[in-house]
């Protein structure tokens, strides 16, 4: 049932009505929730799975586990603090070092290892999470970030989001931090999104708020055309979140670590749309493809061959895309 | 639950609420609108005799079968007599009885009823009459006279016709005019022709009664002829041979008798009056249903308290609020803050009214998230910053209506009738949106909710949908099938067309 948008339509774009009830609803049962709202459980079952992720150094869920916190992160300088329920970046400290009795973070400021049992002692009690329940604090290995994006980015962490559907890789961006974004890799808070050609790793143009753009607005660099390094490990990464989550419409949010390469950082059960502005191009084709693919082949156990086969989809969907651009012109 | 189950659920609740707001609309008669009147008829019957010293015994023939017309109330008004309604031949029969009377006496019969189209009452089929036995040469005229109409007719209907056209004939036949030679008076004339009718084995009765016009304090009885024609009754005016009733026809009495018979008094008059009055439609219903003892009315709002009445009149509206609020989120995309929210801020509004509402929201709000803000400085666990922000709320309110109220702003008082708890809960989730989203999200779910709550109150404060919904809360369910409905709608929202214009495929 449709009363207007049939240029939309056309366009194969998801709108919110249909991605809850076509695809959320029937896709992501309610009972996998938690293997991805829960930061810690998350983390356990991707490292099951063998993806990599940042190293789990300790985890808080009680005001005495919060005590012992001091002596088991005695062997590390730097790590980050984050609330397992948060969302939005809420709650979360980046310690890059020590000095003296104090804890340095990452914007210079000292703080006392009173302050910081404090902090943690809040996230136990749930003031970072949404439904004010208790929550678990956790500790885990600060990532080094990749420089390959400093050209397009403003201070922060960029990362790669890509959506997985049906446990096959259907269409990436990146998100990066801009000034007025503070820093996050957040869209709603300012970061610019670029999309990612799935085939090459290539950015192509990106979406700020919900307008197209091509020069990143801090550093004035054209966004698109960069490469995106380890394409390979990320759409592969992406696709394991699937065995992971067992979400069929899943986002997975993934870094780059200077050392260890793509770290899996969070999963997102009904990830955002505005991807599809970033890409200029809808889901539903790419997920029209990927069906396709599936009614007349069984599913492919190994990721690495379905992050292959995603590629092989959606360069046949770009050069028919091109080719009816041509035809048209 | 795939899209079948849906739309055949919905399908159901459409059909079944339909079903029931038609039934009671057209077949028992509750009004549509808030302002119907009902146009009702009191036919007052007054019977007023000499008595003698002695037992008294008064029939009074009353009415039984009134096609068009539903009976609302009937009572007699006698002093000191015993009264009670039989049926009998051609209708019912109302009688007084008392031991001893002396001197002039009146009773009253009185029977209030309204005009119903729906109303039809199954007659019975009448057996041949007999060949009524006149004297010469009546007998030979009226032979004569039906055998020439009987030849120039084809069925019943045309015979009565041809019969009323000679009757009637301004220079009438020598044995038409032998037959109504000095027949006076609609009731004499119908009972000769009915004496004719008979003599063609056709059945036919008078049907007497009073037309329903204006204030009449002596309305007369007028007489039809009703003939059967095998099938059903048809009734005649037999001056003009016009078929049908006229529709404020009220149909008292069908039969040559007396309507009036007093055993023990003398010089009896009997008197129709006739009142027009109009009363509310809702009360025309109540009074039948309690007079057919039909359950419509007791399973309905109005058997409720009145009290109670109140409650439901405003708490019935709420799925309508709630219906507009899903159009505007999922077919308009407007965000707001939680998903009753904006609907509870409407119900607020009908006590305060849309602007002061809104002024009066706005205000508590910003001054409510303003303070939050503060307290987030303090960092507090959930439930008791929810208390801190839910005490505020509540001494804001008092210091907006005593700052109003010395300003000599009345509105400023009703600021009281705001669930403060709804304020609470708007501030929190306003500010955790601010924080994690920032300003504009946060701002726009704001407007977001207060428009969806103003468009809720406009909705819920019609009228005419109000009296609609208490009076048919049936119409609840074609509402539930709307929202079935719309669970399925997959298409785009309205705002979701800009926002990914960008990527619009023009063909």
């Amino acid at each position: 049932m449709r009363f207007w948008g049939f240029a939309l339509g056309r366009a194969g774009v998801l709108g919110i009505n249909e991605r809850n009830a076509g695809y959320i609803m029937p896709l992501n049962p309610r009972r996998l929730y938690p293997r991805v709202d829960d930061k810690v459980k998350t983390k356990a079952l991707a490292r099951e799975a063998g993806m990599a992720v940042p190293e789990l150094f300790f985890v808080a869920r009680s005001q005495a586990d919060a005590l012992r916190l001091p002596a088991a992160l005695s062997s590390h300088a730097s790590f980050v603090v984050k609330p397992a329920n948060g969302s939005g970046g809420d709650g979360i400290l980046v310690v890059d070092g020590r000095y003296g009795e104090h804890y340095r973070l990452i914007s210079g400021d000292l703080m006392s290892e009173t302050a910081l049992l404090h902090h943690v002692s809040n996230i136990v009690s749930g003031q970072y999470s949404l439904t004010g329940g208790p929550d678990a604090a956790l500790v885990e290995y600060r990532v080094q970030f990749d420089q390959v994006f400093d050209a397009i980015s403003f201070q922060g962490v960029p990362d790669v989001r890509i959506i997985v559907y049906k446990g096959y890789p259907a269409m990436a961006m990146v998100r990066l931090p801009t000034r007025s974004s503070g820093g996050k890799a957040n869209l709603h808070q300012g970061a610019v999104g670029a999309g990612v050609d799935i085939v090459t790793g290539l950015t192509l143009g990106a979406v700020s708020g919900n307008e197209r753009v091509n020069v990143h607005p801090d550093t004035l660099n054209a966004i698109d055309g960069n490469q995106v390094p380890h394409w390979d490990k990320l759409l592969e990464i992406s696709a394991l979140g699937y065995d992971v989550s067992e979400l069929g419409y899943l986002g997975v949010d993934m870094v780059i670590d200077r050392d260890l390469g793509p770290l899996m950082l969070e999963m997102n059960a009904r990830p955002g749309l505005n991807i599809q502005i970033a890409n200029g191009a809808g889901l539903k084709p790419r997920f029209a493809a990927i069906d396709q693919h599936l009614s007349s082949n069984a599913f492919d156990p190994d990721p690495a061959t379905r992050a292959a086969v995603s590629r092989s989809l959606m360069q046949r969907l770009n050069d028919s895309v091109l080719g009816s651009a041509a035809k048209t012109a | 639950m795939n899209n079948r189950s849906v739309h055949i659920i919905a399908f159901l609740c459409a059909v079944s609420g339909l079903a029931l707001f038609f039934y009671k609309a057209y077949r028992l008669g509750f009004p549509l609108t808030a302002d119907t009147d009902r146009t009702v008829w009191t036919i007052e019957a007054s019977l007023r005799f000499d008595a003698r010293p002695g037992p008294i015994k008064a029939e009074l023939k009353v009415p039984a079968l009134t096609s068009g017309f539903t009976t609302l109330s009937e009572n007699s008004v006698s002093g000191g007599y015993g009264f009670n309604l039989d049926y009998a031949d051609g209708g019912r029969l109302a009688r007084w009885a008392v031991r001893s009377a002396d001197g002039e006496q009146r009773l009253y019969y009185r029977v209030v009823v309204y005009a119903d189209p729906s109303v039809e009452e199954v007659d019975t089929t009448p057996p041949f009459p007999d060949i009524p036995a006149l004297d010469e040469p009546l007998r030979t005229a009226a032979t004569v006279l039906m055998q020439e109409v009987r030849e120039q007719s084809a069925d019943t209907d045309t015979l009565v016709a041809e019969l009323l056209t000679r009757v009637n004939d301004p220079t009438p036949g020598p044995n038409v005019e032998l037959l109504f030679d000095g027949l006076s008076g609609s009731l004499r004339r119908t009972q000769r022709l009915i004496e004719l009718l008979a003599f063609a084995r056709v059945p036919a009765r008078p049907l007497r009664g009073v037309l329903l016009a204006d204030e009449q304090r002596h309305a007369p009885v007028r007489t039809y002829l009703e003939v059967h024609n095998g099938v059903n009754w048809t009734v005649y005016n037999s001056r003009t041979a016009r078929q049908g009733l006229p529709s404020n026809f009220y149909p008292w009495w069908r039969g040559t008798d007396a309507l009036a018979d007093v055993q023990g008094g003398s010089a009896v008059d009997l008197n129709f009056a006739v009142r027009r009055s109009q009363l509310d439609s809702l009360d025309v219903v109540a009074q039948r249903s309690a007079a057919q003892g039909s359950a419509a009315l007791n399973f309905s709002l109005f058997g409720l308290p009145i009290q109670t009445q109140a409650v439901y009149s405003v708490l019935l509206m709420v799925p309508i609020g709630a219906l507009v609020m899903v159009v505007l989120r999922n077919f308009v995309g407007l965000q707001t803050f939680g998903t009753f929210m904006p609907v509870l801020i409407a119900i607020a509004f009908r006590e305060t009214d849309l602007l002061a509402g809104v002024i009066l929201f706005s205000l508590l709000t910003s001054l409510g998230l303003a303070i939050r803000f503060g307290l987030e400085k303090l960092r507090l666990l959930l439930v008791p910053r929810l208390t801190a922000v839910l005490i505020i709320v509540v001494i804001l309110m008092l210091a907006i209506s005593i700052l109003a109220h010395r300003l000599g702003l009345e509105t400023g008082l009703s600021v009281a009738l705001f669930p403060m708890v709804i304020i609470a809960m708007t501030i929190e989730r306003m500010s955790v949106i601010w924080e994690e989203r920032g300003a504009t999200d946060a701002i726009k779910a704001g407007v977001g909710s207060l428009l969806v709550a103003a468009f809720a109150y406009l909705v819920m404060g019609m009228d005419a949908l109000e009296h609609l919904i208490f009076t048919f809360p049936e119409l609840l369910l074609v509402v539930l099938a709307i929202v079935l409905l719309s669970g399925r709608y997959t298409g785009y929202r309205l705002l979701e067309l800009p926002r990914f214009s960008a990527l619009e495929k023009r063909r």
